[in-house]
């Protein structure tokens, strides 16, 4: 057993745990927690399979980005735990019969049906090697060049590089082949992010605010209303005349 | 032993098997329902770029990166229809959405 099977048994066992107790854990900030350990661990796994790219995009946008908003709602929210537990335990066993179900007859089929050992070759690219020499001559007492560089550039071949970086080969497919569903997919985030914006928002009735329009639009009587009165002379000081 | 395709893909059944259990068993939280969805997505991308390893076949990996970038949409969408479930109704449990019964 060499030691990327070693470590790719460490990685599916933590994996496999950690996503048995994202299913189970009591309190939902627990599993959220634990699902970030789940991502960094599918992460190890890709990066066993050599998809560096996707690997760091996988622990930069879920654990970076998803996670954290999955734990800032989790915690927004005021649950009631025991309410959301409550008869827990009675779907187990239909949900593990189910559960077993699925992934014997999966593992029936694709341990059995797929025995490729050997990784593709990925492709290589080719550089030209060349040797560059330098031939300094230095000329007899009677010449008039006291220095004399000669520079030779040879040929000498083609090496294979064993492979190119996994995000190169990535960003070349993506910006050729790819890209109008790439540009979709940034459609897609951008509605996304409209949607979620304005699924949240909500205006504040005690907020104060000023109208322009208005402020601009208004005259002096509607501000200012003169009311005819009555002259009445109080009666206090109608009193302290009379005496 | 070495690492065949099929110990990738097992391991992408099984965390597709557990994903499935926990939709059965979180029945009342529906946070948690959302995060067995996202590890569904996770054991799916596991077979992706298996695959793609295996047959040297690069598309599979562009396709995981457009299931990261929906998956991401999707949970942004949800969690905040989740946060206005909330403001609306105090309660996050699944048995209690039913005012759409008809």
């Amino acid at each position: 057993m060499d030691v990327q099977t070693a470590l790719f048994y460490v990685f599916s066992a933590v994996l496999l745990f950690a996503a048995f107790r994202v299913i189970t854990a009591r309190n939902p900030v627990h599993a959220a927690l634990y699902l970030v350990l789940a991502f960094f661990q599918a992460s190890g796994i890709w990066m066993l399979l050599r998809a560096e790219f996707l690997s760091i995009s996988l622990v930069l946008v879920y654990v970076g980005a998803v996670m954290v908003l999955f734990l800032f709602v989790v915690m927004m929210l005021d649950i009631n735990l025991d309410s959301i537990r409550q008869g827990f335990w009675r779907h187990f066993p239909l949900a593990a019969t189910v559960g077993a179900v699925i992934a014997l007859e999966l593992t029936a089929v694709l341990l059995g049906g797929f025995r490729m050992t050997e990784p593709a070759p990925t492709q290589a690219y080719v550089v030209p090697v060349a040797v560059t020499e330098t031939v300094t001559v230095q000329p007899g007492a009677s010449g008039a060049v006291a220095q004399v560089t000669e520079t030779v550039t040879a040929d000498v071949g083609h090496a294979v590089l064993a492979e190119t970086s996994n995000s190169l080969e990535l960003g070349v497919l993506l910006y050729t082949d790819y890209l109008y569903p790439v540009q979709i997919a940034a459609i897609i985030l951008l509605v996304a992010l409209i949607a979620a914006i304005a699924l949240t928002l909500r205006s504040r009735k005690d907020s104060k605010y000023q109208n322009p329009g208005e402020q601009v639009r208004v005259r002096a009587r509607d501000r200012v209303s003169l009311v005819k009165m009555d002259p009445v002379k109080p009666a206090a000081a109608a009193e302290e005349n009379q005496a | 032993m070495t690492l065949t395709l099929g110990h990738y893909l097992t391991l992408g059944a099984i965390l597709f098997a557990l994903s499935v259990t926990g939709i059965f068993l979180n029945r009342k939280n529906l946070i948690v329902l959302l995060m067995a969805i996202e590890l569904m997505l996770l054991a799916v991308n596991i077979n992706f770029v298996a695959f793609s390893r295996f047959l040297g076949d690069l598309n599979g990996q562009i396709f995981v990166f457009f299931i990261l970038t929906v998956a991401a949409a999707e949970s942004a969408i949800g969690l905040a229809i989740l946060v206005q479930l909330f403001r609306n109704k105090s309660t996050i449990n699944v048995e209690d959405l039913h005012s759409l019964k008809g």
